[in-house]
């Protein structure tokens, strides 16, 4: 398989005058085209810093990255990231807060608004799109926040917690909606979460990082006889249990 | 949703019934101290020529309204006052997104920003008016003085309180720190600078005030001392109830904006 990410002995280490955290170590793994890979691990393990370094907010102090395409030259393709919360402004319409990176990149041209008012259309948003952000419910703000990320057409997308701002009745049903829409648009992503069932039922390969300093622990693919994976299916699997079962071993062990 | 139950009409009719009585009671405190103060310069329990009356206040109103004088320096006060403001906002954003686009010169400038920002302004004026002339300029500088350091003080925690995550945001999207400014930091502010603004311009006023009272040959500040030199109190009190009707007027104006704004979001 095509690996679109590679991530070789990365490390970082959080600096004040009291001294240093090390934050990650020796964390290497690829992701393949497509994939949809979950981070799981306790709380405080690094799996944000994690996601920073991947979307070239943070410079790893060791290690690479790098980013290949199919074609095999290597070159950086662009990411997406989605924050635990959906943080559109109040004081912009959900259509002009979808168009904010556009309008960041200067690229409000008619292909890219052409694309953005296909995906309003097709996620069931066009009718809300000059309503404010407080109008709508939580599960429509967040598929308005991922059309904004969607709108600058990023080739992997990173989920940082995506859902746990919103109720459990909500998660379920966003992270079906949010699993499909990624799915269909065929893009490669990566969800951190502590939400294990959350990472098995979404994931095809989750990483297991340990507590601080966050190193890889484990990395288990995720095969479940089911047909037409969604989310919401995951969870009936027969083999769902036992992941979960794995999982709790080795965050606890 | 149209049929209200009957123990909310009770409870919408006893609060509004409760807003009344508060503003009849101002009203009437208002009333009983015009009244008192008239009667007791008319009975001669004060003595009028010092005290002053709501009577001879009016008078004097409608005497100086007829030579026009009274006009120019409720103009002049006000058209310093508004120029002040302007100034100070001006001032006071381009210092305060330089401050955040540049924490560092930020760091070097806070301990110098606390101590102008505490210093009494009033003891400036002198020296404005040596450096810089009995004008109009002294009379604005003067007003720009009193306010412009707290209000860059207050952008700039109002700047630097945004949250975080909303910067990343603009970051993830591929954009640098002005768009983040531009985009994010200024308008999630502006609730900070409406507020500020409602402090400036009662600042403003009073530094413009202080200025007039040295260095202006027309104003309400020039009508108040040169009234207390020639024992024109009459002129000093009538400004001092004007000068409430314009702090109240142009307070209650950016109240409105704000009121506005924040019905709007």
């Amino acid at each position: 398989m095509d690996s679109i990410l590679k991530l070789t002995d990365v490390g970082l280490s959080y600096h004040n005058m009291n001294g240093e955290t090390s934050a990650l170590h020796h964390i290497s793994f690829s992701v393949a085209k497509g994939e949809f890979v979950s981070i799981v691990g306790p709380s405080g393990c690094g799996k944000s810093t994690l996601l920073s370094i991947i979307a070239g907010l943070l410079e790893p102090e060791t290690g690479t990255i790098a980013f290949e395409n199919p074609k095999g030259t290597i070159a950086y393709p662009k990411i997406g990231y989605m924050l635990q919360k959906d943080h559109l402004f109040e004081w912009r319409s959900i259509y002009k807060n979808i168009l904010l990176g556009l309008e960041i990149q200067n690229k409000l041209d008619e292909a890219h608004m052409a694309l953005v008012d296909d995906m309003l259309i097709t996620y069931g948003l066009y009718k809300f799109k000059d309503k404010k952000p407080s109008e709508l419910s939580g599960g429509m703000r967040q598929r308005a926040a991922l059309i904004r990320t969607l709108a600058l057409e990023p080739d992997i997308l990173l989920l940082d917690e995506p859902f746990s701002a919103l109720d459990y009745q909500t998660r379920l049903k966003v992270s079906d909606d949010i699993y499909c829409i990624i799915k269909k648009e065929n893009k490669t992503a990566i969800l951190v979460t502590h939400d294990l069932s959350e990472a098995i039922s979404l994931g095809e390969k989750i990483i297991v990082l340990t507590k601080r300093p966050g190193t890889i622990k484990k990395i288990i693919p995720i095969t479940l006889s089911i047909e037409n994976r969604t989310p919401m299916k995951s969870r009936n699997a027969p083999e769902f249990k036992d992941y979960f079962n794995l999982l709790w071993k080795e965050l606890n062990s | 949703m149209n049929s209200v139950s009957v123990t909310q009409q009770q409870y919408v009719k006893q609060k509004k019934r409760q807003l009344q009585l508060l503003k009849m009671i101002r009203i009437l405190i208002l009333i009983a101290f015009l009244t008192v103060w008239e009667l007791a310069t008319n009975l001669h329990y004060i003595d009028g020529f010092f005290f002053s009356s709501p009577s001879r206040i009016l008078l004097c109103i409608w005497n100086m309204l007829f030579d026009g004088s009274l006009l120019l320096h409720i103009g002049v006060t006000l058209y310093e006052t508004l120029l002040s403001f302007l100034l100070i906002i001006l001032l006071s954003m381009g210092a305060a997104m330089l401050f955040w686009l540049h924490p560092r010169i930020y760091e070097v400038f806070d301990p110098f920003l606390v101590v102008l920002n505490s210093l009494p302004k009033s003891a400036l004026a002198p020296l404005f008016i040596v450096w810089l002339g009995t004008n109009v300029r002294t009379i604005i500088v003067a007003g720009i003085s009193v306010a412009v350091f707290g209000s860059i003080i207050s952008l700039y925690s109002g700047f630097a309180s945004v949250d975080k995550d909303k910067i990343k945001l603009i970051y993830t999207l591929g954009g640098g720190k002005k768009d983040a400014l531009k985009k994010v930091v200024v308008p999630g502010t502006i609730p900070v600078l409406l507020s500020t603004m409602k402090v400036n311009i009662g600042l403003a006023l009073v530094g413009v005030i202080i200025g007039e009272f040295l260095a202006a040959r027309k104003g309400l500040g020039y009508l108040i001392i040169y009234g207390s030199q020639v024992f024109k109190l009459d002129w000093v009190i009538m400004s001092i109830v004007i000068l409430c009707i314009i702090a109240i007027g142009l307070y209650s104006l950016l109240n409105c904006a704000e009121k506005k704004y924040l019905k709007g979001l």
